[in-house]
């Protein structure tokens, strides 16, 4: 069974007075362990298709199995749960919360899961180990680097430890060598066992994924494995 | 586990209220002021409405007050006495009689005459005394008391006993330094031996209406009906420095007591009857009914207890508003936030439930805050004026529960609006 299929999958938006076609028949299947980067240049589609993959929106027509489940018919509530049981967000600007230290904002993911708060602080200061900050624990996110932050977003990622993560151009607003750091991390949750779906539109960061899914007009142009 | 979420719900609430803490206080203050005036009316308010309720209930609730008033002149009719043309009104002792032999439920009559007259204990002289001639069941219907010694007894009454009963002011003035029972003292050029005291009366702050009702005792002296009338006969003779006038009053005021409070209205019907038959239409007494006065305070209590309402009301309505602008402005600050919660697992009512317990912790700790303000303003007005102020055990309880739905109802809006926000345009939002 693979780990999520799109069949047929549209996305229509209405901007005002104009109907906005943004996907126009998806067909997609993803299997567990991939590494995927999502290219294309922008109005491709590309943010439409993580968020509709994220299960912050919602396909206008056609369906998104997940995990053998199709959630193109799921209300807010299930749709709020499959988030916090099973996905992961990185985003270009982090989208850390700005009050919260680098703990909480890690354990922000497991407050709605119901985890109990010695549980939840024990395992943020786990995570915290794990992509570097653990002296910095303490720290806000305006007392960061951007790369400290995105390492917090990726650790905030893992705390409900999800099959798949999703990142937005995660190096986006990095220098490269920090960039490089980021998707050495991305790499090594892959190899760990995670499925990552990545969109991109820099050549270098997508070489680091196997496969390459280009948009163009919202509809897939090409769908290939790379050298790796 | 409701409890062990409700922990973490509210930590959330007081992080997030510390963060922005000017904010907090400020916000709070409509609560606090809101509340304040709740409570500090509802004490004022109580207090007042004890107050009259006390100065009626001494007035007796299944009591009926006849009072003889002198009637427009026109309906004046002379008549000779002793010589002199005095002026003839009021209630007579037929009247008592024919209450207390013709409606069944009338437990008590009480006939009292008041008669303001100079008197003397050796060189100590009172002026402007009074003297109030009544019967002993005076006493039992007026709910007073003798503090030391006896009160005037049937057999006095009998006997045209020339005894009486004092009350504290009278002591004070003319017995400073000794034991006034056993003592005489001079009304009239007659001699009264002072068998008893009255016990002080207090709260005698009267208004007005009642004040022609209750007689007061504490510088009265107390004689036997049958002696004043043979001593005084009918007829008041009162000399002026410049005029002169006389009057005869048979009774000065009847007091009806009736067996069943119930009966009260019933009866000051027929005894009204009565008096019109007996008196020919002539308007020379008065009727007071405390019970009918009781339902009165009690109505204008309602009156003001509904205007206190509605000012109260007013001002949490303008602390709620304040909640919600604030709250509202703070969803549109922290859209991101939203935003980065939903994306993470956060379901519409977890957003809710954020936002409402801020609102809420809020107003209920506004409400704390608003129940100490409460208890001052009333401690202040008891200091400075005097006016009786009662707490009433519900006061917190309230306080607690208006504060938590004014939170509750001004916090719904925001909240609402911040869960049914798009959670991909709040991740956008800058």
């Amino acid at each position: 069974m693979p780990l999520l299929e799109l069949k047929n999958l549209h996305k229509t938006y209405v901007m005002g007075m104009v109907q906005v076609n943004a996907l126009r028949g998806i067909n997609l299947t993803i299997e567990e362990g991939e590494f995927i980067a999502i290219m294309g240049p922008s109005g491709s589609g590309k943010s439409t298709l993580l968020n509709i993959f994220g299960c912050l929106d919602r396909p206008s027509f056609g369906q998104y199995v997940l995990g053998g489940e199709d959630i193109s018919t799921l209300d807010d509530n299930a749709l709020s749960d499959i988030r916090s049981r099973r996905l992961g967000f990185i985003f270009q600007s982090y989208n850390l919360i700005q009050q919260l230290n680098v703990l909480e904002n890690i354990e922000v993911p497991l407050y709605y899961q119901g985890r109990s708060e010695r549980e939840s602080r024990h395992r943020a200061a786990e995570l915290a180990r794990v992509v570097g900050l653990s002296d910095r624990a303490r720290h806000k996110p305006s007392e960061l680097s951007g790369g400290q932050q995105q390492r917090v977003a990726i650790a905030r990622a893992l705390a409900n430890d999800p099959l798949t993560i999703l990142a937005d151009e995660p190096t986006g607003n990095l220098d490269s060598t920090t960039g490089q750091e980021i998707l050495q991390m991305l790499d090594e949750l892959n190899r760990r066992g995670k499925t990552l779906i990545m969109v991109t539109h820099d050549d270098d960061v997508a070489a680091h994924a196997r496969r390459i899914i280009r948009l163009h007009d919202g509809l897939v142009e090409s769908d290939r494995a790379t050298a790796r | 586990m409701i409890l062990f979420t409700l922990h973490k719900t509210l930590k959330l609430g007081v992080n997030s209220l510390l963060r922005h803490l000017l904010r907090s206080v400020l916000t709070m203050l409509g609560i606090v002021f809101g509340v304040g005036a709740v409570v500090a009316m509802l004490a004022v308010g109580e207090g007042a409405s004890y107050e009259s309720q006390q100065r009626i209930k001494r007035l007796g609730s299944d009591n009926i007050i006849i009072k003889s008033v002198k009637p427009p002149d026109d309906q004046q009719s002379g008549t000779s006495g002793h010589g002199i043309s005095a002026i003839e009104y009021g209630l007579t002792y037929d009247d008592a009689e024919i209450i207390q032999a013709s409606i069944p439920s009338v437990k008590v009559v009480l006939p009292v005459r008041d008669i303001p007259k100079q008197i003397h204990h050796g060189a100590r002289v009172i002026e402007n005394g009074r003297v109030i001639a009544t019967v002993p069941w005076y006493l039992g219907t007026t709910n007073q008391r003798v503090q030391t010694g006896r009160f005037i007894t049937s057999r006095d009454v009998h006997d045209n006993a020339t005894v009486c009963v004092i009350g504290t002011d009278i002591v004070k003035q003319l017995f400073p330094c000794e034991n006034p029972i056993g003592k005489s003292i001079k009304v009239s050029g007659c001699y009264y031996i002072v068998v008893g005291v009255m016990a002080l009366e207090t709260s005698t702050k009267q208004s007005s209406g009642e004040a022609a009702v209750i007689t007061d005792v504490n510088s009265a002296v107390i004689i036997p009906l049958t002696t004043a009338l043979s001593r005084f006969g009918k007829t008041i003779v009162d000399i002026k420095s410049s005029s002169f006038s006389a009057e005869t009053v048979e009774l000065h005021q009847i007091t009806v007591k009736v067996d069943n409070v119930n009966d009260v209205v019933p009866v000051a019907g027929m005894v009204q009857a009565i008096l019109k038959k007996n008196h020919h239409d002539r308007k020379d007494y008065q009727m007071i009914v405390p019970l009918e006065l009781l339902h009165e305070i009690e109505s204008n209590a309602r009156m003001y207890t509904i205007v206190l309402a509605i000012i109260a009301a007013l001002s949490l309505l303008v602390g709620g508003i304040g909640i919600m602008n604030i709250t509202l402005a703070s969803v549109t600050e922290r859209t991101r936030e939203i935003g980065i919660r939903r994306a993470l697992g956060a379901k519409r009512r977890d957003i809710v439930i954020q936002f409402l317990s801020e609102t809420v912790l809020l107003s209920i700790i506004g409400g704390v805050l608003g129940l100490g303000v409460g208890f001052v303003i009333p401690i202040l007005i008891k200091t400075f004026t005097g006016m009786n102020v009662i707490f009433s055990g519900w006061s917190p309880p309230l306080a607690f529960s208006i504060s938590a739905i004014v939170g509750l109802v001004f916090g719904i809006y925001p909240a609402y609006r911040a869960a049914n926000m798009d959670p991909i345009e709040a991740l956008r939002h800058e």
